[in-house]
């Protein structure tokens, strides 16, 4: 919306930026490429300083310079050796911090990824079957389709007889929910233009007002 | 060429075309489409609807702003319902491009309700890393954020007197727009047991229901049609609510096409 000469500007370089990205939707052009390079030349630029200011100054500098905790050198010195990776000759010294970061990330990850993303997972197909209700028969359809899916990715037995319906059971479940993943995937993307008609819309007219 | 081989081979740039005049023709002619209220999304609402004034939510604001047209809605909506409710928050912005944009949201819902930094909000800001930023924060959120966002040390503001970590907020709703919900759920769930509530992009949505039917997570918003349904329980009807009867002119289109892309293919399969 624009109110004043500052947003009068930005909004106006916003609008330009935006029909340069849709003029990708006709064909590749000079135009596009200019916002496609300050999206990216803006994010990085924000990013670094970003990582400056609340990662390195924070998190290394004040906590050595400013209250004398040496020992932050040491992970700062794994971080430094990172940068020998732009080396042939001594890129192999960046392994350390790399053992470092992935026998912590690992360590760290993994029980917490069985726990959460296998075990509670496999706790939530474990469901009472009955029909009493609708509970109940969704409750069979969530263990038949998860069971038939999983048949699907077996493959040390042939799929035939049996095994083949259970496959394509599988398949079928497969599909539906590649059907909803891709349902979602429009709107989201419709979402994004349906954004970018409602600021046109609101700009001009309010570019208009401000200009009278 | 007959007529479903032409069908097969219609420049794209003419569905481009028809769904470009889908969306501007609801925009400059609006009407309205009943928006149905799932359970997912009263979930979330009936969560922040029943926290008692002066407890507090922690909210992640964590997407940057090419995810806004999605998620800005729920966040908006959120942070009013519960500023409306005198609920205090405690957010976040561990998302690379997002800090900057999510301050221009807070401080704008912090001054329609007459809302204070460090009394009824602390906005923590980003830390990089945010797998170890969420973790440290189930010990101590003065761990990886000493200062907030404006560089005000946490112990010097008033809101957060004896608030340590996730034991001492409500919940979590994590407003995500890539992979750092996933670490939500895994970290501040999983190892910590605090309530995590989702609002995610259209994209994501299908792949965090299993968490919902798990009990891992309490609520999910699901892209533009989550926030829609957002603003409808709070009775503010905003940009979602408006982009919902774009969605389904939109929706229509995309159907009639996969359903002429289908056609075409099936009939000239056969001619063959």
């Amino acid at each position: 919306m624009v109110t004043d000469l500052t947003t009068a500007i930005w909004n106006t370089v916003a609008v330009f930026l935006t029909f340069c990205i849709f003029s990708f939707l006709y064909k590749d052009n000079p135009f596009y490429k200019i916002a496609e390079h300050i999206v990216v030349g803006v994010s990085a630029g924000y990013f670094a300083a970003l990582l400056l200011w609340d990662g390195l100054v924070p998190k290394l500098w004040e906590p050595v310079v400013k209250q004398g905790k040496w020992y932050y050198l040491i992970p700062g010195f794994l971080g430094l050796l990172m940068w020998t990776r732009f080396s042939k000759r001594y890129s192999w010294i960046s392994r350390f911090s790399i053992a470092f970061y992935m026998g912590i990330a690992t360590g760290v990850a993994v029980p917490l990824y069985v726990q959460n993303y296998v075990l509670r997972q496999l706790i939530s197909t474990m469901l009472p079957v009955h029909f009493q209700n609708l509970t109940g028969i969704f409750n069979l359809l969530i263990i038949l389709g998860v069971l038939c899916s999983l048949i699907y990715f077996f493959f040390s037995k042939e799929h035939k007889g049996a095994m083949g319906l259970a496959a394509r059971v599988g398949i079928w479940n497969l599909m539906v929910g590649f059907g909803a993943g891709f349902g979602l995937t429009v709107m989201g993307r419709v979402s994004l233009l349906i954004n970018r008609v409602q600021f046109l819309e609101n700009y001009f007219p309010s570019l208009i007002r401000f200009i009278r | 060429m007959t007529f479903y081989e032409r069908l097969m081979q219609l420049d794209r740039r003419w569905i481009y075309l028809a769904i470009a005049i889908a969306v501007i023709i609801p925009v400059l002619l609006p009407f309205k489409v009943p928006v149905y209220i799932t359970p997912e999304v009263r979930s979330v609402y009936n969560f922040v609807e029943n926290t008692q004034p002066g407890e507090i939510i922690f909210l992640a604001i964590d997407y940057d702003p090419n995810a806004m047209a999605e998620l800005h809605p729920m966040a908006k909506s959120i942070m009013r319902q519960a500023f409306s409710k005198n609920i205090k928050l405690i957010i976040s912005a561990l998302s690379q491009n997002g800090p900057g944009m999510a301050e221009q949201l807070i401080s704008q819902i912090s001054k329609e309700y007459n809302k204070k930094n460090g009394v009824d909000y602390v906005y923590l800001g980003y830390k990089p890393y945010f797998g170890i930023v969420i973790l440290a924060m189930g010990q101590n959120y003065r761990i990886p954020f000493p200062t907030d966002y404006y560089g005000t040390p946490l112990d010097s503001l008033p809101m957060m007197d004896g608030v340590r970590n996730y034991d001492d907020v409500k919940g979590i709703i994590d407003i995500g727009g890539g992979n750092i919900t996933e670490y939500w759920i895994n970290y501040a769930n999983g190892r910590y047991k605090a309530k995590v509530a989702l609002g995610v992009t259209g994209v994501m949505t299908a792949d965090y229901y299993p968490f919902l039917q798990s009990g891992q997570v309490f609520g999910i918003l699901g892209g533009l049609k989550g926030a829609s349904e957002y603003e409808r329980l709070t009775k503010r009807e905003g940009e979602a609510t408006e982009g919902m009867s774009i969605q389904t002119v939109a929706h229509l289109v995309v159907i009639a096409f996969i359903l002429i892309g289908n056609i075409g293919f099936f009939m000239s399969k056969k001619k063959k």
